[in-house]
């Protein structure tokens, strides 16, 4: 009975103080709730939106990431779709403010849910992704909604997970004036999609890079990221826009994305053989190198829980 | 002026709530309103401390809530007779309880967290007294819920007990680890009946018991466990145990 009753007036405190957190929060957002998305140009027909290299928050509203377009002669193309409803709503008022062409076509470089959240703004449009992507956006997109929901609170009020309803693959396609090439790669998540604007020379290369910004390993295979980054650099583009982090004119985004998936993967593999637990794992010291970049920390401790059990299990003796 | 009012009478609740959950949260460092009925239950009325030298380390965050790793460290503590370890706000509270009889009072694991929660390791010595350690960990939730992931695979009861494990020999301590194959299932995801292992054992060649642990639902799908000894472990270890359908574990230790 006692048991019972504490337990009642616990749940009540906590009711009672993200009721009066969220009063607050409603009172400022009224005011508040615009991504202040502004279009960079960052070459010819081309604009980007730079998004903070930050994890989602209350007041950031899943404005972590890095969203495009590119104005064709037919009509706009849209490189993701941004974090929420909301965003998206703001992402086409954006575009408008730049062109009055309508958006033909928008592609999702992955399933995760910053880029591709705002997809249901767009059910008058063809939304394009690889068959891995939609069939990850399937099985985890309402789950992703309330993760975020949880994160970012009102500013994804009303937001539905909408999967990319046209499946493509590799190949070259012309838009407009512009020729896409489409890359089919994998390694961040089971389905990559970098395009290359072969017109123009800008590279669109998803989360496989990150600048300046930790990379997130939730759904990583550390090789085929590694091929992934070779293939990059295979490719001569005059600019990169990383799926976080500013767009750069030289390889440098993806060797800081190389370099750091080769040190986490060095210390775990390091930590596995030397028979380390995860809680240990986790104190474990960031480089200098890579200290100062955004979120290192936290992202290297999300990878412990995403990747170590893979380096462990090869260190284990045989079944019995 | 309306909405004034609303945001006062909230804070005043606010005030009220909270100064009801101090009363309960007593001398708790991690201030949780349930610590005091928690004492209660498993401690009764013996004398408890909260003790620096037991030390909890685990992730601020619960990245995956079906695997939360856990280590308890206890240092310059003697007579070390039994260790609880509970997580205030599980839905089931008690995650392990262990006795090093001859291990280091040291134990890692992974658990399921249902959501944000202390995790407290309480270790009774000699005199009775219990001496508490712990950390906050936070968790999106629903670690507790969700069924094991090995149910969606049809072979999970060929590999069920199964034991795979290594030894580490340091210069002045070894260590053990070692993972078992079992659902772990709580009984609290939709009709799946608690199948869980209640009690594991290392053993050496003559039968002595160097550490015992009794473990409950909240421990994670096919548990890892890393133990420590001072110098090399004993020779012909073995891992015994049991699980609450009656299935046995028996494995040597690889050394």
């Amino acid at each position: 009975m006692i048991a019972a009753s504490l337990r009642i007036l616990a749940r009540g405190v906590f009711v009672a103080v993200t009721l009066g957190a969220s009063l607050h929060s409603t009172h400022l957002a009224a005011e508040s709730l615009d991504y202040r998305l502004e279009p960079r140009r960052i070459a010819d027909d081309t604009w980007v939106l730079i998004g903070k290299t930050e994890d989602f928050s209350r007041s950031n509203g899943g404005n972590i990431v890095n969203t495009a377009f590119v104005v064709t002669t037919d009509g706009v193309v849209v490189v993701d779709s941004g974090p929420s409803r909301l965003y998206a709503e703001q992402l086409r008022r954006a575009i408008a403010r730049i062109t009055p062409k309508p958006v033909i076509r928008v592609f999702n470089t992955h399933h995760h849910p910053d880029h591709f959240l705002g997809n249901q703004v767009f059910a008058d449009v063809p939304t394009a992704a690889l068959a891995t992507t939609i069939s990850g956006q399937r099985q985890e997109g309402v789950a992703f909604v309330d993760n975020v929901y949880r994160l970012s609170g009102d500013w994804i009020k009303g937001t539905e997970s909408t999967p990319a309803r046209e499946t493509v693959g590799a190949g070259v396609t012309a838009i407009g004036n512009h020729e896409f090439e489409l890359i089919a790669l994998s390694g961040h998540t089971e389905g990559d999609l970098v395009l290359f604007d072969r017109s123009t020379g800008v590279l669109f290369a998803g989360d496989l890079v990150f600048y300046n910004r930790a990379p997130t390993t939730p759904h990583a295979t550390m090789a085929q990221w590694f091929a992934a980054l070779d293939r990059l650099d295979a490719i001569s583009y005059r600019m990169l826009v990383p799926g976080h982090g500013d767009p750069v004119s030289d390889r440098r985004a993806v060797e800081q994305t190389r370099r750091y998936l080769r040190w986490v993967e060095r210390a775990l593999r390091e930590a596995a053989e030397r028979g380390d637990e995860m809680a240990e794992v986790l104190g474990l010291a960031v480089p200098a190198e890579f200290s100062a970049i955004p979120l290192s920390r936290e992202e290297f401790a999300r990878s412990v829980a995403h990747l170590y059990r893979r380096y462990e299990a090869g260190t284990l003796g045989r079944p019995q | 002026m309306l909405r004034l009012r609303g945001v006062l009478g909230v804070a005043a609740a606010c005030l009220i709530a909270a100064g009801n959950a101090l009363a309960a949260m007593g001398d708790d460092p991690l201030q949780s309103p349930q610590w005091t009925d928690l004492k209660d239950r498993y401690l009764g009325t013996a004398k408890v401390v909260f003790d620096p030298r037991v030390a909890v380390s685990g992730p601020k965050v619960a990245e995956d809530s079906m695997n939360v790793p856990v280590g308890i460290r206890i240092t310059g503590l003697p007579d070390v007779r039994r260790v609880l370890v509970i997580a205030d706000l599980n839905p089931i509270v008690k995650v392990l309880e262990f006795s090093s009889k001859g291990a280091m009072p040291s134990l890692h694991f992974r658990m399921k967290l249902q959501q944000g929660s202390p995790v407290r390791a309480m270790a009774q010595t000699a005199d009775g007294v219990w001496h508490v350690g712990g950390i906050w960990i936070d968790a999106s939730g629903g670690g507790c819920t969700a069924p094991s992931v090995g149910r969606s695979s049809a072979n999970w009861t060929e590999t069920l007990g199964q034991v795979q494990s290594r030894v580490w020999q340091g210069e002045a301590q070894s260590r053990v680890k070692l993972s078992i194959m079992h659902p772990m299932d709580t009984g609290l995801a939709p009709g799946i009946p608690a199948f869980y292992i209640e009690r594991l054992s290392l053993q050496d060649a003559s039968g002595k018991e160097w550490m015992t642990i009794d473990t409950f639902e909240p421990v994670s799908e096919n548990p890892v466990f890393s133990f420590d000894f001072k110098g090399s472990p004993p020779a012909g270890l073995t891992l015994v145990g049991r699980d609450n359908n009656g299935n046995r574990i028996s494995a040597r230790v690889a050394q």
